[in-house]
């Protein structure tokens, strides 16, 4: 069997994130190779590397036994590579014989368009993944599934030998993964290689010959799936040392303060939320990309109005229908994309960290200027901030202090229970500690926190108990101190006993 | 300093210009002439304040010219009919306001695009008030010209109140509630609606205000005349949205300061008079202020890309 793929010694940073350190990988011809890891292990960034979108720093690429510099998009394409993402990029306007014909067809010297022959071929490449699906069809009519069976279909016409996948079964249901399932034993019966990007350790033992772990931008190890176990590779996804840089817990959690019962939205797929959150306390939510965290906190802050269930307040129940209830009722939330959602760049320090207490700020009529001046430069002082004053513009300000005036602005409404959404995502490490220092030091001062984090050494660092989220529910909890590989097994779906 | 540096350098491009008049044509600054243009933009001033606050909050109205005129009739029907002025007064507002009110529900509350939105209304208003009025001009009551006082004393008393107005809103976009909300919401309305703020209120509120500052420009515009022309305000909006440009409100929302938008006006409205003291043929203004919003918009583009890199 001829090897279709070679990465060596393959290294990529960004500024100073170093998120590929030296990934050797190998594709065989007739394969399905599983690549598995965190969020954030650098499966991402190796895709691109192998598509062309990334150039890399180091190393070396081979494809088809030749080694190849400088690959960009349309070279990695006429090698041979494909790669069919999670969310089909196909023209949703456009019929599938033209959608297949965009990618395809070379411009003919007179731009005219064979009609007849673009269906042809669109039929012929549908029937051989075995695919019922109209040429004729508008994109936008097909089901999620059949809009990756055409982007196989281009693949294949293409003539691709690599191709990639990635989380393709994410919003399947079961009898269109089988459907897929066939379609990629297909494509490796007939001597292409399939590069399986999934979390879901099912699908990996069920499909794939081999599996690459990845962890902190390096290759843990590959291994046939049939000499590994379950369980043998959560310990390669994790085993990492969770460092000492997480302040310890000041004191046992006092009374209630958010207690839900049943809670569950259908629209954002979150059902049977029960939780309790009690003053003093952070409660970690760990669990996968897409297992429904962010649409808890959504919730919670009524950006997605719970519709069944019960949420209680200090043992009141409330109905929180939007933001402005939320803040009402005490609830603070730091959101997870702070550029986008958190702090405003364009406005002045002052008037990010003053948003959500304007009436105390415009009491009635105008502006107590001095008040907000004062406020800001005690959360400046109080949380660190570095920065120029008070009205130097959000977006002047590094990630990490952008984050603590998103903080601050919440830490002004007097908030009962804080959630905070990937509060140290793009941060640096001084900065990360700093943060962990705040978050415990509110806790200690009887705010009750949740939260939510695909950092795995953060969320065991911090919490006092740590609650797994997947498929849009709660399905574990720890206590402190609990080993990483068990939140991993849960946050994937694996069974209890073979832990 | 570097914060205004926008509105600065417009501010040095118009001073420039009123040096280049002062030694090359001092005509220029004959008190009765210049009197007038200030009084006959005073209207413009007032519309273009309402549509750069429009754009802060990241729309647009361009049905201004059409609420203007259709306020303008309003009022001469009304002073025809006996109204005291001061009743007249608060009726055009209101109608503005009812105007301005229909496009903002429009927009927030079926979250419809505002070019589109006020691109129907200008039409249909616009229309509107050509099928009742065939263009016939309304004559007003002798004691409405210049509120009943001379003419000096009239154009003195607009270019103050329009001045007061502008140093109202400049004060009340800084410190008042409201003006912090327009600014947070043209910036980023979805972080503002995460605050706690209420964006599609907020863009309802500045349309409504829009429009009541179209119906007091109405007025103001009214009193200069012995008519009332139902054709005027004819191409206002691109005049008022111009000014904005120029002065530095950045179409892409939260960014600008009205006292930048009073440069805008007062360099957009020079270029006319500038070249008729300066010999130079009239056909050459529109082109000339073309230029300018061209490189206003050039500048800003230029500033955004340094920024961002």
């Amino acid at each position: 069997m001829a090897t279709l793929l070679e990465l060596r010694n393959v290294t990529k940073s960004f500024g100073a994130v170093r998120a590929l350190r030296g990934v050797s990988f190998a594709l065989e011809e007739g394969e399905v190779h599983a690549l598995l890891g965190e969020n954030g292990a650098g499966k991402s960034t190796l895709i691109k590397v192998i598509t062309g979108a990334y150039a890399l720093d180091d190393g070396e690429i081979q494809i088809g036994g030749q080694s190849v510099s400088h690959l960009t998009p349309a070279r990695a394409r006429a090698l041979g590579i494909a790669c069919i993402y999670q969310q089909p990029a196909l023209f949703p306007d456009l019929s599938v014989a033209e959608n297949i014909a965009l990618r395809l067809e070379k411009t003919s010297p007179l731009h005219t368009v064979g009609w007849a022959a673009r269906r042809t071929r669109a039929r012929e490449l549908l029937h051989r993944i075995g695919a019922e699906i109209d040429p004729a069809a508008e994109v936008r009519t097909l089901s999620m599934p059949e809009q990756q069976l055409v982007e196989i279909a281009c693949a294949l016409g293409a003539g691709a030998h690599v191709v990639i996948m990635d989380e393709p079964t994410a919003s399947l249901t079961q009898k269109e993964q089988h459907l897929l399932f066939a379609v990629v034993r297909d494509l490796r019966a007939h001597g292409v290689g399939v590069i399986y990007i999934s979390h879901r350790l099912e699908e990996i033992f069920a499909l794939a010959d081999r599996v690459t772990v990845l962890r902190d931008g390096e290759s843990v190890g590959t291994n046939p799936v049939d000499e590994i176990n379950e369980s043998a590779l959560i310990k390669m996804m994790v085993g990492r040392e969770v460092t000492a840089i997480y302040p310890p817990a000041q004191s046992a959690p006092g009374a209630s303060r958010l207690t839900l019962k049943k809670v569950g939205c259908s629209q954002s797929g979150v059902h049977g939320i029960d939780l309790e959150l009690r003053a003093g306390e952070i409660v970690g939510m760990a669990g996968l990309v897409g297992a429904g965290r962010t649409e808890l906190a959504r919730i919670l802050f009524g950006l997605t109005p719970a519709d069944t269930g019960e949420i209680q307040l200090g043992g009141q129940a409330v109905q929180i229908t939007d933001p402005r209830s939320a803040i009402a009722h005490g609830i603070a939330y730091v959101p997870e994309d702070r550029r986008r959602h958190g702090v405003i760049l364009e406005m002045p320090i002052a008037a990010n960290t003053t948003m959500a207490i304007h009436a105390q700020i415009f009491p009635g009529t105008w502006l107590r200027s001095t008040a907000e001046r004062q406020l800001t430069l005690d959360f400046i002082r109080d949380l660190g901030v570095k920065t120029a004053g008070p009205q130097a513009p959000g977006g002047s300000l590094s990630g990490g202090n952008q984050q603590k005036i998103a903080l601050a602005r919440w830490l002004a409404t007097k908030p009962k229970v804080l959630i905070l959404d990937e509060p140290t995502q793009g941060v640096d490490v001084g900065a990360k500690s700093e943060i962990y220092k705040i978050i415990r030091h509110l806790a200690a001062e009887g705010l009750a926190v949740l939260m939510i984090s695909s950092d795995l050494p953060e969320v065991l660092g911090m919490s006092d108990r740590v609650l797994v989220m997947r498929g849009g529910t709660i399905v574990a909890e720890f206590p402190h101190g609990v080993d990483a590989h068990d939140v991993m097994a849960a946050a994937l779906g694996q069974k209890k006993e073979a832990a | 300093m570097q914060k205004y540096s926008r509105e600065l350098s417009v501010a040095i491009v118009l001073a420039l210009l009123l040096l280049v008049m002062a030694v090359a044509a001092p005509a220029f600054y004959d008190p009765q002439p210049l009197l007038s243009r200030l009084a006959r933009e005073a209207p413009t001033l007032i519309v273009a304040c309402g549509v750069a606050l429009v754009m802060v909050a990241r729309e647009i109205d361009i049905s201004i010219g059409s609420i203007f005129a259709l306020c303008g009739v309003c009022a001469g029907l009304l002073a025809g009919s006996g109204w005291p002025l001061i009743a007249v007064f608060g009726a055009v507002v209101v109608l503005g306001a009812v105007l301005g009110a229909m496009n903002g529900a429009l927009v927030a509350g079926l979250r419809l695009p505002s070019i589109v939105v006020t691109l129907a209304t200008m039409v249909i208003l616009r229309e509107g008030l050509r099928w009742k009025q065939q263009g016939a001009f309304i004559n007003l009551p002798d004691a409405w010209q210049w509120f009943g006082l001379s003419q000096r004393g009239g154009q003195w008393a607009l270019i103050a109140g329009a001045l007061i107005i502008l140093a109202v809103l400049a004060w009340a976009s800084r410190h008042l509630a409201g003006g912090r909300f327009l600014y947070a919401v043209g910036s980023n309305a979805e972080a503002a609606r995460l605050a706690g703020l209420r964006p599609r209120w907020i863009t309802l509120a500045v349309f409504v205000f829009m429009g009541a500052l179209a119906g007091l420009a109405a007025l103001l515009n009214v009193v200069q005349s012995p008519q009332v022309d139902p054709k005027s305000g004819t191409g206002l909006e691109l005049k008022a949205i111009a000014a904005a440009v120029v002065g530095g409100v950045a179409v892409s929302g939260g960014r600008g300061n009205l006292w930048g938008v009073f440069v805008g006006v007062l360099l957009l409205a020079c270029i006319n008079p500038a070249l008729t003291y300066l010999h130079v043929e009239a056909y050459w203004e529109k082109a000339i202020q073309g230029a300018i919003i061209l490189l206003a918009v050039i500048f800003d583009g230029l500033r955004n890309r340094r920024a961002t890199n």
